[in-house]
């Protein structure tokens, strides 16, 4: 599997980390909405297909990123920074 | 012996090149571009193998990869490798083969009477008679039976050869370099695409190779190697294809006499990237299935026409070819015109007038509809039994070589091991590709392409396609899909009943109609079940060419269609794949990577038994202190305990923190407060995992105003980086914060114990370590002979100690330094065993309380956080369930027994717990004390130190052991902290 950095292009899923599921929001620092800490820790869909996950380039740049992938193909798909939010 | 024999020109072997090699210890030869099969044929070699269970002789079946019967165990020694086929082993000078499953040889196998127990070791023979009620006699049965069946053994010695591994990443990887695939990998060559083209023979030309002729030549395969983007990899077979384009390739290099010594790799393990993958795999003929048609001489046509073009072996005089469909025609007439005395028997009873014709022309007799029903000899093929309309009721033909073709089965298994369904095609008798994920092409035979034309075609549209899909030559355009080849429709090879004997339908495995028989009668219908209950399509061959047959008796015995009945799921490898070329250069040693100190080979030079501590490999005990782990660690706290002593701490994560908004950053990580920690100071910390479970500790010191060096445990390194690269990518995208691990860049020492502090003075003359210059969590930053020396007054033992940090290249000299200068104050350095020990005795936790499932309370760490400021992990601290009061927590643990010890994962009841279960808690940490003479331990206990001086169990029952141990505080010393101040 070929995992493009937006950094350093292309590169194999040997030299990246995965870091779970990317489609839930942080809460914001200081929230004491604990519903809302409790949702981001521990729940998260298992869905069989699109994914929308955190993968780290820990053999490379080391940034994070997040990444399209189908779980049941594993055909990869866009990648962005977290902080510049999905390309749409 | 049979009547084959070497034919003076012609084939692909070169004759002034005699190859000699022994089988069962005799000796042979033949030709360089033979293999072990056609040398063995080419001298008159035809039993080669005792089958699996009954022991029949048998030759080769075929020519491929799927040669069922002729397996042999190569090489000797430590070098043995069981189970490789002689029809793909290139012959090499000196070759040692044996052949395997005949006791006391192939020819005169004592076994074969088990040809006449048959009926009691048909299908399920295990299950019904080893299974169940009579299980017992499976004990009394087991060695006979294991040394009666089965293949080649594996030897236990080290396999003394090297293998690799390699990464290719190619645009186009073309699979098979037969004419579809040449043609596929030129087309895809020629637009600039990166191509690889594999093959799993020695040569490449696949099916060409058997036609004689010419017929490679014409393909012109010399201008391949004048494409500059093109690489062929031939003895590479492919072995898997799994998600997202990638192939596994295994590369044999048997043939170079690869000298482990020099480097060299037997097995290359390729693992390729492709953007578009072209199977041209090709097909394998099918068997017919007859009575004894596993008899030595009965061949599948396409293998004898091979054996003659390409070995130049002409495999009998009195050739009898038996078919259902046009492909042997060719075979016949080649034949005979080799001088062979041929009569083909066709099922059909018409077939083309093209057919009739080119036969007439040679001189091979013709029969139509002429069924054979049995293949007569004992030891080989002597005559062959049909039914055809002018014999309704059998005749027999003398004849010495049997040719036999019950149609075509492509090699579809790659293309289903990302778990696409073959498809049955009714005008081809047979399954292909049931689709192709995009950036698949299939070419050739594998798509029912029947001639060398049609492989042609269909392989340079592939080759086109998959370079287009890759990005390359878009304005080129591709022929139009080749049409529906036609092909003449077969004979649907129907098994007969086998009243004249064993009838074949798995060589391997010894699987009979009878037994496929016995399964359906049985309700073993499935295909599935089917496999499992017969052992067909098992062992090496994975029903290569039994699948089909196995498949058309069960839909027939059921009344169904082939596709209704299914067919199996093929799974990599294709063929077998060596346990060495899987494991590559993993061995030993570089399983993986060890880590080191850069004072390493000081520890080594002096004493140190090391340990290996998660990738590190840590210094665990001096010889100075005692011979064995047990005496030495005591001995080393006692040091620590009462003059000084001198740790290697390089392993400690280290993490340089920098920037305008670090202190704010780290007031967020840990749970106390960190955002008003003064320059010069350290401060030790707990980081939280969102789940308010703790992550890790360490101490962080400020150097600066923006400058922070921060300390992680050794374990945790990684992950604290990550952790924190994490929030400051995705959540804290507004701190202006760098970090970097610089646990590489410095060595770390402890110095530790009452003289401490004297030792650092005599070593540092002119740096001031006094209590006032450094008190208790105080750092500096030096320079020291021109060297950064960082110095943090922290305390891991409980003792007056220092950190120091230089940088890794300039840590050795620091040591040495170190004891030389203190050497008057009786400075030793101690290993890791003490210092985990002396940490114990604080109550300091580590890696074994810090498992990711302890909460701040738990670890009694509570108080520390500040709670007035949002730190990570705050939020869940607050469940419900994290502060119930019989939450599992730390506690003390003191021996009450001096004769016993306590034992680390001991688990802890109270006295009058029944003693079964998981018990109300455990020991993380054990440690004899200098200080109490006495085993005490570190554990977790439900309710904590709630039950502060009351009396537990410690059950450790992998030893019988119950011990009496009292609940204390964890801080087994100095509770008030007045030595580390000192
Ligand atoms: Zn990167």
């Amino acid at each position: 599997m070929l995992i493009p950095c937006p950094h350093c292009g292309e590169r194999d899923y040997r030299e990246f980390r995965y870091a779970g599921d990317a489609s839930k929001a942080r809460p914001p620092l200081g929230s004491t909405d604990i519903a809302a800490w409790h949702d981001y820790v521990f729940l998260f869909d298992n869905p069989k297909g699109g994914h929308r996950e955190y993968w780290q380039h820990v053999l490379g740049c080391r940034r994070w990123l997040v990444l399209e992938r189908d779980t049941a193909t594993n055909v990869v798909g866009r990648s962005w920074w977290p902080s510049e939010g999905s390309p749409g | 012996m049979s009547r084959a024999r070497r034919l003076g020109q012609g084939g692909y072997v070169d004759r002034s090149r005699p190859i000699r090699f022994t089988l069962d210890g005799r000796s042979y030869a033949g030709f360089a571009g033979d293999t072990l099969a056609s040398a063995l044929l080419a001298c008159g070699v035809r039993i080669i193998g005792r089958s699996f269970k009954y022991h029949r002789p048998r030759g080769f079946l075929c020519a491929g990869a799927e040669e069922p019967n002729g397996l042999f165990t190569l090489g000797s020694g430590a070098r043995t490798t069981p189970n490789t086929p002689g029809t793909m082993t290139e012959l090499t000078e000196g070759l040692i083969a044996a052949c395997q499953n005949g006791w006391p040889s192939v020819r005169f196998d004592l076994m074969s009477v088990l040809s006449l127990a048959a009926p009691i070791i048909g299908a399920g023979f295990y299950y019904k008679t080893f299974m169940g009620p009579r299980r017992r006699s499976w004990m009394f049965y087991e060695p006979f039976i294991r040394r009666a069946a089965g293949l080649g053994r594996a030897v236990h010695q080290r396999d003394p050869d090297r293998y690799e591994t390699r990464h290719h990443h190619a645009d186009v990887l073309v699979i098979g370099a037969g004419p579809a695939g040449i043609s596929a990998a030129r087309a895809a060559a020629r637009t600039g695409a990166r191509v690889l083209l594999c093959e799993q023979d020695f040569l490449v030309g696949g099916s060409l190779l058997g036609e004689g002729a010419g017929a490679l030549e014409a393909l012109r395969t010399e201008e391949l190697a004048g494409l500059a983007t093109l690489e062929v990899m031939t003895r590479t077979t492919a072995a898997g294809l799994y998600d997202s384009n990638t192939v596994v390739l295994v590369e044999r290099r048997d043939h170079a006499r690869p000298d482990p010594a020099r480097g060299d790799a037997r097995e290359i393990l390729k693992i390729v990237q492709a953007r578009a993958i072209v199977f041209a795999t090709g097909a394998i003929e099918r068997p017919l299935v007859f009575a004894g048609n596993d008899l030595p001489g009965v061949m599948l046509a396409g293998a004898v026409r091979c054996y003659l073009h390409r070995y130049a072996v002409l495999l009998g005089e009195r050739i009898v070819v038996a078919t259902t469909d046009d492909a042997a025609w060719q075979a016949a007439t080649e034949l005979a015109a080799a001088g062979a005395h041929v009569t083909l028997l066709d099922e059909r009873a018409e077939v083309g007038g093209e057919l009739l014709r080119r036969a007439a022309a040679s001189a091979a007799t013709v029969v139509l509809g002429a069924q054979v029903r049995a293949a007569r000899g004992r030891r080989g093929v002597r005559g062959v039994r049909f039914v055809s309309p002018q014999y309704p009721s059998g005749h027999e033909l003398p004849c010495d070589l049997l040719c036999m073709s019950g149609g075509w089965s492509p090699v579809l298994h790659l293309t289903s091991h990302t778990g696409i369904k073959p498809a049955y095609r009714a005008d081809l008798d047979a399954f292909v590709p049931g689709g192709y994920a995009a950036g698949h092409f299939g070419a050739g035979a594998l798509t029912g392409a029947a001639s060398a034309a049609a492989a042609l075609e269909t392989g340079s549209a592939a080759g086109l396609r998959a370079a287009q899909h890759a990005g390359y030559g878009r304005e080129a355009s591709v022929p139009a899909a080749a049409p529906g080849v036609a092909v003449a429709p077969a004979a649907p090879a129907r098994p007969r009943d086998a009243h004249w004997g064993k009838a074949f339908v798995d060589f391997q495995n010894d699987v009979t109609t009878r037994d496929v028989a016995t399964a359906y009668t049985e309700g073993y219908e499935s295909v599935e079940h089917l496999k499992r209950y017969t052992t067909l399509g098992m062992g090496t061959e994975q029903g290569k060419t039994s699948n089909v047959n196995a498949l058309r008796q069960m839909a027939q015995l059921r009344g169904i269609d082939v596709p209704a009945a299914g067919t199996t799921t093929f799974r990599p490898p294709y063929t077998p794949v060596s346990i060495g070329a899987l494991a590559g250069r993993n061995l030993g040693q570089h399983f993986r990577p060890v880590r080191r100190s850069p004072l390493h080979d000081w520890h080594l030079a002096n004493g140190a038994t090391m340990i290996e501590a998660g990738p590190w490999l840590r210094a665990w005990y001096y010889a100075w202190a005692g011979a064995d782990a047990e005496t030495a660690y005591v001995e080393e706290m006692r040091l620590v305990r009462s003059g000084v002593g001198l740790s290697d701490v390089s392993s400690l994560g280290k993490i340089d923190v920098q920037g305008p908004d670090a202190g704010e950053f780290l007031n967020r990580l840990y749970v106390n407060e960190f955002a008003r920690l003064p320059v010069g100071k350290a401060r030790y910390g707990v980081m939280l995992n969102d789940d308010a479970t703790v992550l890790d500790d360490g101490t962080t010191a400020r150097f600066g105003e923006t400058r922070y060096f921060m300390t992680t445990t050794t374990a945790q390194a990684a992950e604290v980086m990550s952790r924190l690269e994490f929030l400051l990518q995705t959540a804290w995208t507004d701190l202006r914060v760098q970090v970097a691990s610089v646990t590489d860049q410095w060595a770390g020492m402890a110095i530790a114990g009452p003289r401490a502090r004297a030792a650092l003075a005599l070593a540092l003359p002119g740096i001031d370590v006094s209590d006032a210059a450094l008190p208790f969590m105080g750092c500096q930053e030096v320079d020291f002979a021109g060297v950064p020396l960082r110095i943090l007054r922290l305390s891991f033992s409980g003792e007056l100690a220092f950190e120091l940090y230089v940088p890794s290249d300039c840590g050795t000299a620091l040591w040495q330094h170190l004891l030389a200068s203190a050497q008057g104050l009786g400075i030793r350095p101690y290993g890791l065993e003490a210092l985990a020990s002396l940490r114990i005795e604080k109550g300091h936790v580590a890696g074994l309380e810090l498992d990711h499932r302890n909460t701040l309370d738990d670890l009694g760490l509570g108080k520390m956080a500040r709670t007035s400021k949002p730190f990570v992990g705050r939020e869940l601290r607050g469940r419900p369930e994290l502060q119930a009061p019989e939450r599992w927590s730390l506690v003390g643990l003191e021996c009450q027994e001096p004769a016993a010890r306590l034992r680390g994962g001991a688990i802890l009841f109270a006295p009058a717990d029944p003693i079964q279960g998981h018990g109300r808690g455990y020991i993380t940490s054990v440690t004899w004390s200098t200080q109490l003479n006495r085993f005490i331990a570190l554990g977790l206990y439900q309710g904590g130190l709630a039950h502060a001086g009351e009396e537990v169990l410690c059950a450790y029952p992998l030893r019988g052991e119950l011990v009496r141990a009292k609940i204390v505080s964890p801080v087994f010393i100095d509770p008030a902290g007045e030595r580390l101040r000192a």
